[in-house]
């Protein structure tokens, strides 16, 4: 598979660019992998990559979006846990981006 | 002689064949899904007990741990790690898996 | 990409599918294959049953550390299934008891069922798929 240099360290990836060894993920790659999905990390963006590496680590899956949004409504509440917030920070689809930066796999039920 | 079992007793015949086979002083270990036969409460367990009297039993400990298992290991029952498992085959002449 | 949200406004037709579990968590890949494979069906809307019988109820066991033996502690996925609005979780009474196993050894809340309840549950759905 595929390595790339982030801020100085070897990193691999898989074929679509998702980080491959989760406990290697720091906030270089996060922001690597933003400049990639050309996305301009906001404390709205880490919010998200946040609560989806809690996630990661009580659950060991990455969220479907719909479970996704939900769950977001439920910690942060209503105006930040609907499509119309996630997708205006992630336009490429919350759970494939917000996953990617992340360092989650891509989300079961992401085809 | 060393025999090891990897097949869940409440699924597989395996460890029925290795206890019918096993003579005297053999040694027997569980291994990945074997390893719930030596837990307390399972089916298998009278079975363990009874063929602890002329075997050496043994169960391996991360197995036992992946399963939820290590707190529930029925007495008479030896808890080795990977060295041990490393020692057993070593100190033993021969060895039969029973897949 | 695409999100499995996008294929929702299908037919509307909902049928009750049954997921049947019946090995044990490490040893073979169904349990995980079996667990990613209802993950994915959630995003259909249709009326899932998990079960759990045989020795597929040691899926569920609390105190799993597989660090040991170098494999995912998927046992914790069980309880994303209630955000996947999985909630009809089932075991076999028999099974249970055949292991020692008490419903406070498992890591979700699950209704135990005896084997007759448990016959007539799978009687009833359209479909029922194996692991």
């Amino acid at each position: 598979m595929p390595m790339v240099n982030i801020a100085g360290k070897e990193v691999e990836v898989d074929e679509e660019g998702y980080l491959v060894d989760l406990s290697q993920w720091n906030e270089d790659i996060a922001k690597y992998m933003a400049v990639e999905e050309k996305v301009e990390l906001t404390d709205s963006h880490w919010e998200v990559v946040n609560f989806l590496r809690e996630y990661y680590a009580e659950y060991q899956i990455a969220p479907a979006v719909r479970v996704l949004t939900k769950a977001i409504g439920k910690k942060l509440g209503p105006e930040k846990g609907n499509n119309k917030y996630l997708y205006e920070l992630f336009p490429y689809g919350p759970a494939k981006q917000a996953c990617k930066i992340a360092g989650l796999p891509k989300p079961t039920g992401c085809i | 002689m060393l025999h090891i079992v990897n097949k869940s007793a409440t699924d597989r015949g395996s460890l029925e064949s290795c206890l019918r086979m096993a003579t005297k002083g053999s040694a027997v270990l569980l291994i990945e899904d074997a390893v719930y036969a030596a837990t307390t409460g399972n089916a298998a367990a009278a079975k363990i007990q009874a063929a602890a009297a002329d075997l050496k039993i043994y169960a391996l400990g991360p197995d036992l741990a992946a399963r939820g298992m290590a707190g529930r290991v029925l007495d008479g029952v030896n808890v080795v790690d990977y060295g041990g498992f490393v020692d057993l085959v070593a100190e033993h002449s021969n060895c039969q898996s029973w897949l | 990409m695409s999100d499995m949200d996008e294929m929702e406004d299908g037919s509307g037709i909902v049928k009750k599918f049954m997921f049947l579990n019946r090995k044990a968590p490490h040893g073979t890949v169904y349990a995980l294959e079996g667990l990613e494979v209802v993950l994915i069906t959630a995003a259909f809307d249709q009326d899932v049953s998990m079960v759990f019988t045989d020795d597929g109820v040691y899926q569920l066991m609390k105190g799993i550390d597989s660090k040991g033996i170098e494999v995912k502690d998927f046992s914790k996925t069980y309880r994303a299934l209630e955000g996947y609005d999985i909630e009809k979780l089932y075991v076999d009474q028999a099974s249970m008891d055949a292991r020692g196993l008490t419903e406070d050894d498992l890591i979700v809340d699950v209704t135990v069922l005896a084997v007759d309840e448990m016959a007539n549950l799978m009687a009833e759905q359209d479909v029922v798929i194996s692991f």
